[in-house]
Parts: structure tokens; C-alpha cells; sequence
């Protein structure tokens, strides 16, 4: 198997900044992540696809997860390895600065997996199908739990029913400090504003 | 060989999902913080410089002994990458893309840029930037 692009017909070109200069010491480029969650089908990817530079790029952890059920005789779990999908884009700001769009993986038993991705992130946006709301509350438990701030995105969707923003957060039990906006995940500038909004809570969080 | 696109950088052969954790002995920790935006660049030490544009067999001299998933590593990163760029483009598990960065950057072969979180958290002056991108895009 040849490693690189080609096999897969990606073309994913580097970031264009020179290399680190050795001499000084500093970083000419910073980078940063704000994460993407909700439930299956939800429209992470699209978001992601939506603002990102290039076309959104698969990373795979492999895991090695206890199995749900289990037949020994001695009751022990099996371990089994299994591999989880991790979708991601980029975005480049500015010369020096380049924002990565990661996708949360997987739902309920890999979400161990999200602690290792939301360090040093800048905050999630949690999107939302009012016609499967359960499905995000996995994601809204998590973030309100990690102290990462997160915004709420109502993905409308064609078809998907419309609801007051009050019983939206009623319906989803949000903390009255919580952003509740409404996005579609296919529109680069409704998805970059969807991103906007992480950005100025993470700020309005900052300033306490 | 190496190209700039991350095009064919190496044939390794690789035939399993179990092998590579048998290319980093087992290993699982590593140096430097590596999340997955972290920006890493090979160093122009390496042979073919950092603009890729010589890139030498792998024969030539810092390379030789290499395995070829490091090779290919190093041909990649040749232009700035990120973790999760490294592990995507090059079909590798991102634990094992991470030990392997860990060991070049320890070798001084790979340079490991700061990413805005390193520090506890992007700060004042960088969420503001990126609200100003995100606003222009």
C-alpha cells in the first residue's frame, strides 16, 4: 500500500508558511480547534465540509474497548480492538493562524475519546435535529460536564419542524447561560457564524 | 518521490491494523504535546530540504534505517502539517502518527509548533482573531 494521497484521490495541499525558524524560537503560525458534536446524521460533517479549506480528512483512532456482552465462562469481559472514525477540516485565518473543525466521534461508549479532543479546544458547537433532539443530549451532558464553552445549533434542516426558542430549551433542558442558535449546516456563511458564536461565548466566558 | 500534495511518498507494505503499535514497540506516551491541530514541520536538515523539492531516495544518508512509515513522515511533513493531517493522509492510527512525531521531535528531525491551547487555553487576543476570520470568511 503506498502511503500519501494519491491512493484515495485527496489533495490536501500544506499549510503555506516557512518552516520554524530554529533561531528564535517562535512559532510563526498558531493553531487551534473548535469541536463540532451532535447526534448521527446530524450534520457535523456538512458544517465541517461547509467552511472547511479542503476536503474533510478521516483520522482513526484504534481502541481497545471491552465488549457489551460477553459468554465466558468466567464472566471476565473480552477486550476487543476496535476503530474509531474521527472526521476533521481546516481553515486558514490568517498567515499565522489556521483553525482545525474536528467531529466528535462516535456516540455513548467512545465518548472517553472526546476528553483527549477537547483539550485546548476553543469550545464545541452541539448541532441539533428538532426531529431527533434526544440524540444531542449525550453531547450537551458532556460539554456542560467537561466546562467547555458550547453553543447550541438548531440545524434547519428542510422539512424539520420550527419551534420557539423557548421550548427548545425547555425541550433540551439548556442552562439559561447556554447560546441557542439556528443554523444550516450546508450554507458556508450560516455554518462560519454558527463558529462565530462559539468564538464570542468562549470570549463572554473568558471575561466571567 | 516526496511531493508537496502529500502525493507517494514510500511503499511499506503494510497489510494489517494490528502492526503499527509493533513500529512504536509498544509504545503509547511520547515528548512534546501532540494534540491533534498541532502543527509539525521537518526540519531542513533532513535530506531534500523543507520545500520538498529535492526530495532524495531514502537511501541517502539521515533516512537510511528508517522505517518507512517515519520516511513518509518526514517526506510529508516537509510542508507544515498538523497531527491529524499526518495521520489521514498517511492511513495511520492518529496513536501511533504521535509516538512516531514524539521520537523524530526528540531526534531534532521535527519541529513542533505551539498550538493556541498549549498554554491552558486559547487566549483574549487569539479568540478575537478568530472571530475577525471567521467574520470575513
Amino acid at each position: 500500500m503506498d502511503y500519501g494521497s494519491s491512493d484515495r484521490g485527496l489533495h490536501v495541499p500544506p499549510l503555506a508558511v516557512p518552516p520554524a525558524r530554529r533561531d528564535d524560537g517562535a512559532p510563526p503560525i498558531t493553531s487551534t480547534k473548535i469541536v463540532v458534536s451532535g447526534g448521527f446524521g446530524v450534520g457535523k460533517t456538512t458544517l465541517v465540509t461547509s467552511v472547511s479549506e479542503i476536503e474533510p480528512l478521516t483520522t482513526e483512532s484504534v481502541m481497545t474497548v471491552m465488549s457489551e456482552a460477553t459468554d465466558r465462562l468466567d464472566g471476565l469481559p473480552d477486550k476487543v480492538t476496535t476503530t474509531v472514525a474521527m472526521d476533521f477540516g481546516r481553515v486558514t485565518l490568517a498567515d499565522d493562524l489556521v483553525l482545525y473543525l474536528f467531529g466528535t466521534p462516535g456516540q455513548g461508549r467512545f465518548q472517553f475519546m472526546w476528553d483527549d479532543l477537547v483539550r485546548g479546544a476553543v469550545g464545541a458547537v452541539v448541532l441539533v435535529d428538532t426531529r431527533r433532539v434526544e440524540e444531542c443530549f449525550p453531547a450537551i451532558d458532556y460539554f456542560e460536564r467537561s466546562g467547555l464553552p458550547f453553543v447550541v445549533a438548531i440545524n434547519t434542516f428542510d422539512g424539520a419542524p420550527i419551534y420557539q426558542d423557548a421550548d427548545l430549551r425547555d425541550a433540551l433542558s439548556l442552562r439559561p447561560q447556554t447560546p441557542l442558535i439556528a443554523c444550516d449546516a450546508r450554507d458556508r456563511r450560516s455554518a462560519a457564524d454558527a463558529l462565530a458564536s462559539v468564538v464570542m461565548h468562549a470570549l463572554q466566558v473568558a471575561t466571567g | 518521490m516526496a511531493a508537496e500534495d502529500g502525493g507517494r511518498v514510500g511503499n511499506a507494505g503494510r497489510s494489517s491494523r494490528v502492526r503499527p503499535y509493533a513500529m512504536t514497540r509498544g509504545r503509547t506516551g511520547h515528548g512534546p504535546i501532540l494534540s491533534v491541530e498541532t502543527l509539525v514541520t521537518t526540519l531542513d536538515c533532513e535530506p531534500g530540504g523543507p520545500d520538498g523539492s529535492n526530495a532524495p531516495e531514502p537511501a541517502a544518508d539521515a533516512a537510511d534505517g528508517d522505517m518507512p512509515e517515519v520516511r513518509a513522515i518526514v517526506a510529508l511533513c516537509r510542508g507544515v502539517r498538523s497531527v491529524a493531517e499526518v495521520s489521514a493522509l498517511l492511513d495511520l492510527p492518529l496513536g501511533v502518527v504521535r509516538v512516531l512525531i514524539g521520537d523524530l521531535a526528540a531526534q531534532g528531525r521535527i519541529s513542533v509548533y505551539q498550538t493556541a491551547g498549549d498554554a491552558g487555553g486559547p487566549d483574549r487576543a487569539l479568540l478575537e482573531r478568530l472571530l475577525g476570520g471567521l467574520r470575513k470568511l
